[in-house]
């Protein structure tokens, strides 16, 4: 049986000599993803400003009537309602502000979903509420602060592993791979308007995760080919790193592509965002390992004494100290 | 490598034997599985509730409140047992600004026994032996109470852990099947009931307090001066919508009125002559009691039924009421009368709640959530078994195997803990099946590398999962705390992604570098092939 090889044997492929147009490039991918952000601004759900989302199905209608919703919701006096497609086109949510001083008397947040599904049920009467989500400004924050704290937690813990079972430097360099995966995901989702809630949060980290998870082979190649082949010039050695991975962080990144494409395509509208993210994320991650994390190494001067010092000068001081011990 | 011991291989397969085993029940969701043989395991997976479609209720107290209730308490206490005591002690200028009581004795050699009155009110019933309330003596004749934070903690507390029982009875009263009721951190319960019906219902019902009283109207109050909500000195205002006087307010007498605490039993009724709906109410002895002596006190006058500061009606006593049962009657519909039965039967609640956030899924979306969720698992994995089939062959075949296996532990281990599956859960799984291969991956092509450098079957073997190995173990590592860290300040359905993942990586490494270390080595030993297809 003739097997599949989707990256021939022997590749050799110059991967850093393109390093500093890649990384300028990748610094103003970082930059206009910031400035997406602050431009644009994410399209936070109910998760992380308060408020009120309604979910429903038009169970006998093709299109939903999203103009004529947006009216009639406004009619009712709550302001502007943010209605969107999700998933199928006779799918909407209807996302509202809490009305004011809802944090105070809860009260006024179910009238407004009250008179919203009301008017639904009444004006609309294949209409099928599929879910009332409402979040008060004060859990909302807390909800953000901890989102927060969740990516910023994960990025330094897994930082200082990568210190402590690397080098400072691989550290430095999984830090700035990271931090451009999550930079250009928040350029994406600037740039789509797509909801942004906790699941891209969860997206976020699983990006993050993974991502790591090619920086770590492709790590794990170079420490092993520095102690193998002292003498070999650093770029070089980087190249052959990438290129002996290669294959598996093709086939890997396929196989997740595999994965993700099915959930995009036949799984539930509500996670829509999340595979989507994630689908990105896998481009992202797999380029910044070989074009982030590689090239940082050689700026931050990691050589063939990076690992072998320590160990070595530690294996000489035991052989010599033996002996003394015993005399 | 060929050297893989017996024992090695039968407590593997006993191993995942046992985690297969246990993820069964949870394959058959539903009725299914009460038929099964008892010596079956039973725990499952819980479904989430955006999976089973259903209400996450977060209920909020404010500290403030219970601060102020205690405070309340303490202030009626006090003016109790000043009055109680003998010689009486007479105290004046009473106020709880700034959440303090303050009093003045009007004489000032009654100072010490003021305060021989006030020490066993605020001492607590604590071990630490750390008082509730400190007091203090201000220019010889003021006394000031103010609560201590130990005092204070305890009380939020315990009004918090009453508050959950009080939840829990209302909602069992409903007759929800398995709610999920418990205390988060200090102010919080979460509530949650899966396929509920009407949480519209629910959250008017947690939303009451249901502290009931009953007080005697103050009648000679000056109407307008109620109107405005001044009351005079002894009696307070409450607002009455079904004033038939027309009023907004009424006054009633701030003492000698009775709590609706002590009842055994509310049901919902209809008045004999109007056929309007009521709610009865029978007390326990002492609240009788009480009852009787307030009633027999007053014929004639009328008392105001108040319900969370609220007037529901204002009957006259034409006779005094002995028989321990009452009937309050209000502007109810029948579902009305029905809802406030219940809340008064599961007692009221010591602190006001309110609903700070609420997530709710119809059994429709949950249900099409399930069955897209599984169509794209079962398409998004065949398509990776045969993606590694196709590239690895025997060897991917041996990946696809322990692939399964995977999917099989991650439930039987999630069954074992009673783990709860969310739709972001199903992701989680999808994503294992993406990642779980990696590690298998990772080996056969260091393997074909192995074997490329001229290395010979069995050590090539060898080598590829020797030096794959550190690599797996370092990436996994950081995966965890990726998902340590979404565990930690995750909630609800990114919580369950987290369990996923994190379940989902130990078990895939288990299966990815353990099980196919060994059914490789099986292989080896029983052909010693001299050629490699991989």
């Amino acid at each position: 049986m003739k097997l599949l090889k989707l990256v021939p044997d022997n590749t050799n492929i110059a991967f850093l000599k393109w390093r500093n147009i890649a990384v300028a490039i990748s610094i103003l991918m970082i930059i206009g993803s910031m400035a997406l952000v602050a431009q644009r601004g994410l399209n936070f759900g109910v998760d992380f400003v308060g408020g009120q989302m309604i979910r429903t199905t038009f169970t006998q209608t093709a299109d939903a009537p999203i103009t004529e919703l947006r009216e009639k919701v406004g009619a009712l006096g709550y302001g502007d309602p943010t209605i969107q497609r999700f998933g199928q086109p006779n799918e909407v949510s209807i996302r509202m502000k809490l009305p004011e001083g809802a944090d105070q008397d809860p009260e006024l947040a179910n009238t407004m979903a009250d008179q919203i599904t009301g008017m639904l049920k009444a004006d609309y009467p294949d209409v099928r509420i599929d879910g009332v989500d409402s979040v008060s400004g004060k859990v909302s924050e807390e909800l953000l602060s901890k989102g927060v704290w969740s990516l910023v937690g994960a990025m330094l813990a897994i930082t200082l592993y990568i210190w402590i079972r690397f080098e400072w430097q691989f550290g430095a360099g999984a830090l700035f791979a990271l931090f451009h995966d999550v930079s250009l995901t928040f350029g994406f989702f600037a740039l789509t308007q797509l909801e942004f809630n906790l699941n891209i949060v969860a997206a976020l980290l699983t990006i993050i995760g993974y991502s790591l998870n090619d920086t770590i082979v492709v790590y794990d190649r170079i420490r092993e080919n520095l102690k193998k082949y002292r003498k070999m010039d650093i770029i070089a050695l980087l190249d052959l790193s990438v290129n002996e991975t290669l294959a598996r962080t093709v086939m890997t990144s396929l196989t997740m592509l595999v994965a993700l494409i099915a959930l995009i395509i036949w799984g539930p509208d509500v996670i829509f965002g999340f595979a989507a993210a994630m689908f990105l994320g896998v481009f992202i991650g797999t380029y910044s390992s070989v074009y982030m994390a590689a090239p940082i190494l050689i700026w931050l001067k990691v050589g063939p004494d990076s690992f072998v010092p320590p160990e070595a000068a530690g294996g000489q001081a035991e052989k010599i100290g033996g002996p003394e011990e015993v005399g | 490598m060929l050297d893989f011991p017996r024992w090695k291989v039968i407590s593997i397969s006993l191993l995942l034997a046992f985690g297969v085993l246990m993820s069964l029940p949870s394959l058959f969701f539903g009725e299914s599985h009460k038929y099964w043989p008892a010596f079956l395991p039973d725990e499952t997976i819980n479904l989430g509730l955006d999976l089973s479609g259903g209400s996450h209720i977060l209920l909020e107290a404010e500290p403030a409140d219970v601060a102020e209730t205690r405070l309340q308490t303490m202030e009626e206490s006090v003016r109790a047992e000043m009055r109680r005591a003998n010689p009486r002690i007479n105290i004046g200028d009473i106020s709880r600004r700034d959440g303090v009581l303050s009093f003045m004795v009007r004489d000032s050699t009654q100072v010490d026994a003021a305060r021989d009155v006030l020490e066993p009110l605020t001492t607590g019933a604590g071990l630490t032996g750390q008082r509730d309330w400190d007091i203090e003596v201000r220019d010889d004749t003021r006394f000031v109470v103010s609560p201590t934070s130990a005092g204070l903690e305890n009380a939020v507390d315990n009004a918090m852990d009453t508050a959950t029982d009080v939840i829990r009875r209302r909602i069992d009263e409903m007759g929800t099947r398995e709610p999920t009721i418990i205390r988060q951190g200090d102010t919080r319960i979460v509530v949650q009931v899966p396929g509920l019906e009407d949480p519209e219902a629910l959250k008017e019902l947690l939303g009451k307090t249901a502290k009931l009283e009953f007080k005697l109207v103050d009648f000679e109050a000056d109407p307008n001066a109620i109107a405005e909500g001044r009351a005079p000195v002894g009696s307070q205002v409450f607002p009455y919508p079904d004033n038939p006087s027309g009023l907004p307010n009424i006054a009633v007498k701030r003492l000698g009125g009775i709590s609706g605490d002590k009842l055994t039993d509310a049901g919902q009724g209809f008045d004999p002559d109007t056929n309007a709906p009521v709610v009865n109410i029978t007390f326990d002895t002492e609240g009788g009691a009480k009852f009787a002596r307030l009633t027999q006190n007053n014929v004639g006058r009328p008392f105001a039924i108040i319900l969370d500061g609220v007037v529901l009606s204002a009957p006259n006593i034409n006779e005094p009421i002995l028989g321990g049962s009452a009937q309050i009657s209000g502007n109810f519909t029948v579902e009305e009368a029905n809802q406030l039965s219940i809340a008064l039967r599961s007692g009221a609640l010591p602190v006001e709640l309110q609903v700070v956030e609420e997530r709710t899924v119809g059994p429709d979306l949950g249900a099409d959530s399930i069955r897209k969720g599984m169509i794209a698992a079962i398409i998004g994995t065949a398509a990776v078994l045969a993606f590694m089939v196709v590239t690895y062959g025997r060897f991917g075949f041996y990946a696809n195997f322990a692939l399964a296996l995977n999917l099989f532990l991650i439930l039987g281990v999630m069954a074992i803990f009673n783990a709860t599956l969310t739709l972001p859960g199903i992701a989680g799984f999808i994503l294992t099946v993406g990642s779980a291969v990696d590690a298998n991956v990772l080996i056969n092509e260091r393997i074909r590398e192995e074997r490329r450098r001229g290395r010979r079957v069995v050590q090539a073997v060898e080598v590829g999962y020797k030096e794959a190995s550190r690599a797996i173990f370092d990436a996994n590592i950081t995966n965890v705390i990726a998902g340590l860290l979404l565990f930690i300040f995750g909630s609800g359905p990114v919580r369950g992604f987290a369990v996923v993942l994190i379940i989902g990586i130990v078990t895939s490494v288990f299966t990815a570098v353990v099980v196919t270390r060994m059914l490789v080595a099986l292989w080896l030993r029983r052909t010693r092939p001299q050629e490699l297809v991989i």
